[in-house]
């Protein structure tokens, strides 16, 4: 287990007599995404803007690397803050200043790089994050989803080693959502900061994080992996991510794992004088990384989202297609066992081959390059250990190639 | 309900108040002595310096100048009717010019910066304030009074006693205008009553006064603005009291000050 970066000891705060925190304790690892999950208005924002010493908290500590923030010298609190980075719910960007200006102004005010260095890395980051020929737009000229992605940009330029997320995702469609999901998860593997978000986007931060914890009535109420919430027995974990999941169903049209489980085990019921059989096809985009360079976040997303409609019209009415990971696709087919289940997949992936799955005639050609793998199993507890390369059941791999 | 009789006390009341007072007269001290400390840090803001120069200074020329013209031209106005009967209109130059580097020029400089950039210095304060442009600022380990306030502070100090200047320059021709052109009075007259009336002191005195109004206009402007948040109202509410607010405090302060310094400078 990584050593924790952050440790959060019994903190407490309250407003006006109201306790919104109210002892928490929580340990940010090094090196990972903690991502911090509940309900609107318990204290999710509060409780990060303590970290980054925006608030003061009334009682308890707050420890980096060990070190009680309060108790540092102040030149100890300033080469700490160089190294933290806060990305604003509201975004929060100088609305006098250019998107360049903004993007640039920490570097600049650090008074450690010449000009031309600036320049280059601010123009590098701007357009690895699909933000093209707005360097001398002003934010309120910017749609909201290109504000964020400045306001991410603004959070990067300095490289910190911590970087804080307040709903970096608030107020984006889905697709700009996802989009801006994989920006932050591409640029931890690339930069391995330790990431804290607050974010509501269930399932979908599942994907990109490593720790979850929630926080309820002031306190923690669960930490652990993404695989372990699904397990919680607390109702009100389970009513919150099953509640949050479905919202988002509604708004992808892809079934949440909450909902997979639950339709198999209907199944289940059903054929109780039977052998309840099911297949599972864990389908894996490897070249998702190649297609951003090729179009970009937010049409890859775009693509994404097309490929699964696409999958999901070709599936039987009894079958289910839903997102199990960032660029795994999780089919489920019941009363099939593996054999009928690889022919069904050979079915589906000849229909695909002929589909398109950008509608934009200009963009550059594209395909996914898919690695299927299939299971069977009686149980459909299976869906939370299936692992697409190393699972005993894994009887095939091959590539398509959708045009 | 012992306790609300005590609150409702007018001593308690006036106790309250003069608590309140001691205290945002420590925290302005406060705000200001960081500000202005904060102007010599390195590395030095000399580019955002003179872009408030631009606009404290440079974009107040003209409100000045008609400020300054009309104020110089009702002076002369007046001044000719009072001395006239006193048969010694030939000293109009002087009580024009006096009136204006001791008085009228400091004065009336200060307040129509207050109106042009004190309201808008706080309102954008305040506007970065709600939208946690600030809080965004402290994040990137940027002090947000030295980002903010201290260039703004040098800006005024080097400002206001320019504006101040051509205001009175403005305002003498201006009492020429009505005075010599309109009413007759002598030219020569007229500006050989300038040069003779004025003295250092009462230039000096003139800079002086400019300069404590420079102090009193950008502190509590950007005071008011930066500490929005701490007013009743929240929101954009809030940013219309702060500027309110600004713009009251700093006119009222501009006389007491003004007072004051005419006291101890006379």
């Amino acid at each position: 287990m990584k050593k924790p970066l952050i440790q959060i000891k019994n903190l407490r705060k309250q407003f006006g007599g109201k306790a919104v925190l109210n002892g928490i304790n929580l340990s940010i690892r090094e090196g990972e995404i903690t991502t911090i999950i509940g309900k609107s208005g318990v204290g999710k924002s509060v409780l990060i803007k303590h970290i980054v010493g925006l608030m003061e908290n009334d009682s308890g500590q707050i420890l980096f690397k060990g070190k009680p923030l309060k108790k540092m010298k102040e030149k100890d609190k300033k080469t700490l803050k160089s190294k933290i980075s806060f990305m604003f719910q509201g975004t929060a960007l100088f609305d006098s200043m250019t998107v360049f200006e903004n993007v640039a102004l920490p570097l600049n005010e650090k008074g450690e790089f010449l000009k031309k260095v600036i320049n280059q890395r601010v123009r590098d980051l701007l357009e690895q994050l699909d933000l093209y020929e707005i360097d001398n737009k002003y934010p309120s000229q910017l749609s909201g989803g290109m504000r964020k992605r400045v306001a991410l940009a603004r959070a990067l330029i300095t490289e910190p080693e911590v970087i804080l997320f307040d709903e970096p995702t608030t107020g984006l469609d889905p697709i700009r959502k996802s989009a801006v999901h994989r920006m932050i998860s591409d640029y931890q593997k690339k930069h391995k900061f330790t990431g804290i978000l607050v974010s509501h986007e269930i399932p979908e931060i599942f994907y990109i994080s490593q720790h979850i914890a929630m926080l309820d009535e002031g306190k923690i109420i669960f930490e652990g992996t993404p695989k372990e919430i699904y397990k919680s027995s607390n109702p009100v974990v389970v009513e919150f991510v099953q509640r949050l999941g479905s919202e988002t169903e509604r708004a992808t049209g892809l079934s949440s794992q909450y909902d997979l489980s639950e339709r198999l085990k209907r199944e289940k019921r059903h054929s109780e004088n039977q052998r309840a059989i099911f297949s599972f096809i864990v389908l894996t985009i490897i070249n998702m990384e190649e297609t951003i360079k090729k179009v970009g976040y937010e049409e890859s997303q775009v693509a994404l989202k097309n490929f699964i409609f696409q999958i999901n019209r070709c599936l039987r009415d009894t079958d289910t297609c839903s997102r199990y990971d960032l660029d795994k696709i999780l089919i489920v087919l019941p009363g099939t066992d593996s054999e009928i289940g690889k022919i069904a997949y050979d079915n589906l992936a000849k229909r695909m081959k002929k589909e398109r799955i950008l509608d934009n005639n200009n963009s550059p050609e594209l395909s996914f390059a898919v690695k299927a793998a299939f299971a069977e199993a009686e149980e459909a507890s299976i869906i939370d250990g299936i692992e697409t390369n190393n699972h005993s059941e894994v009887v095939e791999s091959f590539d398509i190639y959708i045009q | 309900m012992l306790q609300n009789a005590i609150s409702n006390n007018p001593f308690s009341t006036i106790g309250r108040w003069v608590i309140f007072g001691i205290q945002e007269t420590g925290r302005i001290a406060l705000f200001l002595t960081s500000g202005f400390l904060n102007i010599f840090s390195r590395p030095a803001n000399i580019s955002r310096i003179f872009e408030q120069i631009y606009f404290i200074g440079a974009k107040s020329v003209l409100v000045i100048c008609l400020t300054g013209a009309f104020t110089g031209m009702v002076l002369g106005l007046q001044g000719y009717y009072v001395l006239v009967k006193y048969g010694s209109s030939g000293s109009l130059g002087a009580a024009v010019t006096i009136s204006l580097i001791r008085e009228m020029g400091p004065v009336l400089t200060a307040i129509m910066i207050t109106a042009r950039a004190g309201s808008a210095m706080s309102a954008e304060i305040g506007i970065m304030r709600i939208s946690e442009q600030i809080d965004a600022l402290k994040t990137m380990g940027i002090n947000p009074l030295r980002f903010l306030f201290s260039p703004r502070l040098a800006a005024g100090l080097i400002s206001f006693p320019i504006l101040t200047s051509i205001f009175d320059v403005v305002g003498i021709l201006g009492g020429f205008l009505t005075g010599s052109l309109l009413l007759g009075v002598s030219p020569g007259i007229y500006f050989s009553k300038v040069e003779s009336s004025v003295v250092m002191s009462d230039i000096n005195g003139g800079f002086i006064k400019s300069i404590a109004f420079a102090i009193v206009v950008i502190t509590i402007s950007c005071y008011q603005g930066y500490y929005t948040h701490r007013q009743n109202d929240f929101g954009a509410k809030g940013v219309g009291l702060s500027t309110t607010s600004a713009v009251v405090r700093s006119c009222v302060l501009i006389l007491i000050v003004d007072y004051v310094l005419t006291s101890i400078l006379l």
